[in-house]
């Protein structure tokens, strides 16, 4: 009774740091420009095919394709942000989701061009296979290293934006942009670091998880919804909601797929529209001014 | 505009309301395809039908400013209310599509007590929400449904008890374009009376319609029902016309498409979602060849290539080559 309990809550744990490396990203950078990246799983669908390409056609290890699938991505992104992105900070919702979703379509799209639409292996390195049983629970080692990697970038990221002066300045652009400005902080160029951060995030993000979820070229509409409702459920610009939200979503996500499998994925949305009717803003996000 | 004496509010709807002689040719020319190309009439069909659905999502989006990425919700609920009912027996098809009409605004007022709280981010997620959790239901539910391999079985009587839903279309298109013509004779009307001004209104301050004594949300709660309404009719003539129903009429495909034509058309025109959906949906029939995926390639490539350098569409862009539509209330 107890060791099905612990096995769930504990991949769903799992899932959950998966689902926040994804979204952790788009928290920031949509609650700094208000900017809806619907592209944003695009971004880490390119990290996991770096990571596989990386791994497959060069032979590189797994680990080593890690930093590179943050650091390309965040190359690849910020390329955008400053081409297109930034042309439309002003515009309407409707106006970015239009250009991010042609940003999603066309990265299916080229996705299934070079690398075909079927799954992309991964080669685990040994001691990242198998699991380890403790009180009759098989905690998989994938799964641990992938907990502990999560929790080492939020440390870092909550370190950087408390105790660093770049994260002051990007806590006081969230805050109040105008403001920020007049105080001299150079705010584009605040953004288009944190969007390129966010984006090597995903980027990671997408190469820890094809070992989870797989990767083929749906990757970036599948899981685009689950970092959305991660992001609205915890609040633009917030990391702790985020986290909350992203630990609530896998727990939830793997708990009713043990238990009432029957729903499905019904439960989630239902839960995520009760709580933005309850809370509009996310759970840790601030009402508008 | 800003030399210009206060107008007076009635005048300026009137003029709206006039016909215009582009308006008179683009009504004749939706009769060519019954000369012209007979045997693309089932092709016609659709396109009428999608533009319906366009047009109701024109009347939220382009006019009132919501966006929403779930407005297939409503017109898979309009399909499934006409195919049910015709499957259970009742094939008559006028009746079956006020039913399908009614049955989606219903859940659109419904729905809408949620939607109208939100803004920004909130309100796509909502709206995605909505749309995913009936599919998810559609899906569940397959003893009603048909589930993944559809609704069979789906027989209509004669329409109007004498144009039998013959093989090459000319009832179905017909029909459609009736209904077309019907429901942009709603809208216009609706545009511009004092309600469709206000709906504007909100669209550009939405805090400012309080203060001078017009409910916003009530408004957009209103609107957003119509617009749920004429969705529903587009499902369920979707329904009728093919005398069929499955899942992707609930997807989350056909509310992105639809954006895509309405985009592309141009919004807040009325007649943007009508081009775009022409357009649109010739150009799939023409590259029906072409592996999905790569087709949208090209529609990714051609909603970049239009929020960067055509904002407001085709009939926006004609707009700026000719000076016809000066009185449009476009953006």
């Amino acid at each position: 009774m107890i060791a099905p309990a612990v096995g769930v809550i504990f991949d769903g744990f799992a899932y959950g740091m998966l689902l926040f490396l994804l979204s952790v990203g788009l928290s920031v950078t949509l609650g700094l420009m208000n900017f809806v990246n619907l592209a944003h799983g695009a971004f880490a669908m390119l990290g996991g095919y770096v990571a596989a390409t990386l791994m497959n056609t060069l032979g590189w290890p797994f680990l080593a394709t890690l930093p590179m699938a943050f650091l390309l991505t965040g190359v690849v992104s910020v390329g955008f942000e400053r081409t297109l992105y930034r042309r439309l900070y002003r515009a309407h919702d409707l106006d970015q989701v239009l250009l991010t979703i042609g940003l999603v379509f066309i990265s299916v799209a080229a996705a299934a061009f070079f690398y075909g639409t079927q799954q992309q292996p991964v080669r685990l390195p040994d001691y990242l296979r198998g699991y380890t049983t403790l009180i009759g629970v098989n905690f998989s080692h994938y799964r641990l290293f992938l907990i502990v990697v999560a929790l080492a970038v939020t440390l870092a990221l909550v370190l950087a934006l408390e105790r660093t002066r770049f994260g002051a300045q990007v806590r006081a652009a969230v805050d109040n942009q105008r403001m920020a400005q007049g105080l001299g902080i150079n705010v584009e160029l605040v953004f288009a670091v944190t969007f390129a951060l966010g984006s090597g995030l995903a980027g990671l993000g997408g190469a820890l998880a094809i070992e989870i979820v797989g990767l083929d070229p749906n990757f970036a509409f599948a899981y685009l919804i689950y970092v959305l409702i991660v992001v609205a459920v915890g609040g633009l610009g917030s990391i702790r909601g985020s986290f909350l939200a992203a630990v609530l979503l896998g727990v939830s996500d793997a708990a009713g797929k043990y238990y009432l499998p029957s729903l499905g994925s019904f439960l989630i949305y239902l839960v995520m529209i009760s709580l933005l009717l309850w809370r509009p803003s996310g759970l840790f996000g601030r009402a508008p001014t | 505009m800003s030399a210009r004496q206060a107008v007076d509010p009635h005048r300026h709807l009137s003029e709206g309301r006039r016909w215009r002689a582009v308006e008179i040719v683009f009504w004749l020319a939706t009769l060519l395809p019954f000369v012209v190309v007979p045997s693309y009439l089932t092709l016609a069909s659709q396109i009428a039908i999608t533009a319906i659905f366009a047009v109701s999502l024109d009347l939220i989006l382009g006019y009132a400013g919501l966006v929403s990425l779930g407005h297939a919700a409503f017109f898979g609920l309009g399909a499934y209310t006409a195919g049910l009912l015709a499957k259970a027996g009742w094939g008559e098809p006028l009746s079956g599509l006020l039913v399908a009409a009614a049955v989606a605004g219903l859940f659109g007022w419904l729905s809408g007590f949620v939607v109208v709280r939100v803004r920004h981010l909130a309100l796509i997620m909502i709206t995605l929400g909505i749309g995913l959790l009936l599919y998810e239901m559609a899906n569940r539910e397959s003893w009603l449904t048909g589930g993944n391999d559809g609704l069979q079985g789906v027989a209509l009587w004669k329409l109007l008890g004498r144009f039998d839903f013959d093989l090459y279309g000319y009832t179905a298109y017909g029909y459609a374009l009736v209904v077309l013509l019907l429901v942009v004779l709603v809208a216009r009307r609706l545009i511009h009376s004092p309600f469709g001004l206000s709906l504007r209104a909100i669209r550009e301050n939405e805090r400012r319609m309080p203060a001078i004594g017009a409910p916003s949300r009530a408004r957009l709660h209103t609107v957003y029902t119509i617009a749920a309404a004429i969705a529903g009719l587009a499902g369920g003539l979707l329904a009728q016309t093919t005398q069929f129903v499955d899942l992707s009429t609930l997807g989350f495909q056909r509310s992105a498409d639809l954006l895509v034509m309405l985009a592309l058309g141009g919004t807040g025109r009325l007649y943007g979602g009508i081009v775009g959906a022409i357009v649109f949906m010739i150009a799939r029939d023409q590259l029906a060849d072409m592996n999905p995926q790569y087709w949208y390639f090209w529609i990714g490539l051609l909603l970049v290539g239009v929020v960067l350098f055509l904002p407001n569409g085709i009939l926006g862009g004609l707009a700026r080559l000719l000076p016809l539509e000066r009185n449009q209330a476009g953006r």
